[in-house]
């Protein structure tokens, strides 16, 4: 069976962004970290975790006494700056992806079945997900990290429990548009039951919104995490976690700055990254669609 | 009304009660509370004591009860660190936590207004621009980071501010900003893009015709309609808001909530974790629940459709 499309609306904003390019630099960005977490074996110059104390706090190439076999520098227990960063991307984007996809198939799941039920299944279902997300996600972060201690599962746990009742609102927002229409009176009468028409009717029609709204928390579940990392609620040393890195370089940023300014770019710029390709996705894929 | 807000007042209260069962949980669950009381050399006599002292060797349910009770009244046992009463160290953070985040709601506030109403109303212009770039910037600079760096730079190189502590109104500004920057670029967005479908809409264009001068029909035909997305937002930041003022309070040594809720961690000081995190939860719940109350009394289609 064929999918439908829905009718399209906010027809203003559409002659606008159809004009508007691809972001170009925003993928590119996005491709290069990805490209360096998958080969962050290969691209790294040295081990990440390969201490050196004669080494301490060089700085990065372009100042006095800085060298080619450490190109930004090293840290507190002469590590290498590039290599760690370079290895950290890893952490940043495995979490930011894992953890969506994660918060996303939960809160798809949830919005499809409420917005396809409604009544009493849909007001509990949106109580919880009210409730939900109104709780700060770093103190549910906090109560794992000091009882169960800090790890990546937990730091994925901690954010996906919150997250997912953003999409579980979007979506079941939109479910109960699409029921509206005609073509999902016309699949029931052809006898199609909740499955069918869930799986095939509903979800291919929020598909959009989905691939949307996941870029655009991409970003902030990576600035999440290293905001955890850097409380020492995140991903626990030594692995080379921006979010820390920044952290062990904070007492020492008048003599060494290089040690939390590089890894604080890195955050910058992919983030920035994620959140204007999650701009244009939405200006061109679903303009209806807020702030989220 | 009274009716919508006594239910919410039930809900908030489920809401606060399923956490505190998360909390005694995952407390319980990690481990004999006594191995960080105790000393290493106790013996198994003193466990035994001690554990009918604190009342341990009762069914968990009468345990969490008691729990629940204490907290309450607000009695969340000693700090294991700083061997005080938990409760006295709440009671000289909260007010600090309270002032920063005042000053950083007013600052976002004064600064999220003008420039999204204008961004709108002049859309596609160079205010339009700076307002697009200021919200993009807002929501991927990691604010432990900036905070760092506006350390590093105004306080350190600069010597303009004070890095830390809060003596004085000076010590504000570099908290109180790094802390409003975020919520700046949330708040502006939604307004621009309220602004924006609200100026579309009919009856602005009615008030116009009716020759309503321009700025009262911007400011208050529009805006008021344009502030109810903003309304329903602001719970979620204040969620936002407090988990950002944990990092911003840490960097600034800001004697506050967060500050008081980083040091327990890395002291493994639970009942301080505890208690901060019951507390804060308490107060978004409250900050939640005058937010629904509030957006039932500007929009009446609320209190009908439960």
């Amino acid at each position: 069976m064929s999918v439908v499309a829905l009718p399209e609306t906010a027809a203003p904003a559409l002659s606008e962004t159809r004009r508007r390019r691809p972001p170009i630099i925003p993928v590119a960005i996005i491709l290069v970290f990805v490209l360096v977490a998958v080969l962050a074996p290969w691209l790294s110059p040295s081990d990440p975790y390969e201490q050196s104390l004669r080494l301490r706090h060089r700085p990065p190439v372009w100042e006095e006494r800085g060298s080619w076999a450490h190109p930004l520098g090293t840290d507190r227990l002469g590590r290498d700056l590039l290599s760690r960063i370079v290895y950290g991307a890893r952490v940043s984007l495995a979490a930011g992806v894992v953890t969506v996809l994660l918060a996303s198939a939960v809160g798809a799941a949830v919005g499809l079945v409420a917005g396809y039920y409604g009544g009493r299944v849909d007001a509990t279902l949106m109580r919880v997900t009210d409730a939900t997300l109104s709780f700060p996600i770093i103190l549910l972060a906090l109560i794992l990290a000091v009882t169960v201690g800090p790890s990546f599962a937990n730091v994925v746990l901690a954010i996906a429990v919150i997250l997912w009742a953003r999409y579980a609102r979007v979506i079941r927002g939109q479910v109960l548009t699409i029921m509206q229409l005609d073509f999902i009176a016309q699949a029931r009468i052809a006898g199609a039951g909740a499955w069918r028409v869930i799986t095939r009717h509903l979800l291919p029609n929020t598909l959009n919104t989905l691939v949307v709204l996941v870029t655009l928390q991409i970003g902030y579940v990576i600035i999440v995490e290293a905001s955890l990392s850097f409380l020492g609620a995140g991903i626990p040393p030594p692995t080379p976690a921006w979010g820390g890195m920044i952290a062990e370089g904070r007492d020492v940023v008048t003599s060494a700055w290089w040690v939390s300014l590089f890894p604080g770019l890195a955050i910058l710029l992919v983030v920035l990254a994620f959140n204007l390709l999650g701009d244009w996705l939405r200006d061109t894929f679903d303009p209806r669609l807020r702030q989220l | 009304m009274l009716r919508f807000v006594f239910f919410r007042l039930i809900q908030s209260l489920v809401a606060l009660a399923i956490l505190s069962i998360v909390v005694f949980v995952l407390a319980r669950a990690t481990g004999d509370p006594l191995h960080m009381i105790l000393p290493m050399n106790a013996s198994a006599e003193d466990y035994a004591n001690a554990r009918q002292y604190l009342g341990l060797d009762r069914p968990y349910v009468e345990q969490y009860l008691s729990f629940v009770g204490r907290a309450v009244v607000g009695d969340f046992g000693n700090s294991i660190r700083a061997r005080r009463p938990v409760i006295e160290l709440l009671q000289a953070r909260l007010p600090n936590s309270l002032k920063l985040a005042a000053f950083a709601m007013s600052v976002s506030i004064a600064l999220a207004f003008p420039l999204g109403i204008m961004a709108a109303v002049r859309k596609g212009t160079a205010v339009d621009r700076t307002a697009q770039i200021v919200s993009i910037l807002g929501q991927s600079l990691p604010t432990f980071w900036v905070a760092i760096v506006l350390v590093e730079v105004v306080a350190g190189r600069l010597q303009w501010l004070p890095a830390g502590g809060n003596e004085g109104f000076t010590s504000y500004i570099l908290p109180g900003f790094t802390l409003g920057w975020f919520v700046v670029a949330g708040l502006m967005r939604l307004l621009r893009s309220g602004m924006l479908e609200v100026l579309d809409s009919e009856y602005v264009k009615l008030a116009r015709l009716k020759g309503v001068v321009e700025h009262r029909v911007v400011w208050v035909h529009a805006l008021k309609n344009a502030l109810i997305p903003v309304v329903t937002f602001a719970g979620i930041y204040f969620a936002i808001l407090v988990t950002t003022a944990i990092v911003v309070e840490t960097v600034f040594a800001w004697p506050g909530l967060g500050r008081l809720a980083y040091d327990g961690i890395t002291s493994r000081d639970f009942p301080v974790i505890q208690a901060v995190v019951l507390t804060t939860a308490a107060i978004v719940a409250l900050v939640n629940l005058c937010v629904d109350c509030l957006y039932a009394l500007i929009d009446p289609r609320i209190r009908y459709a439960r």
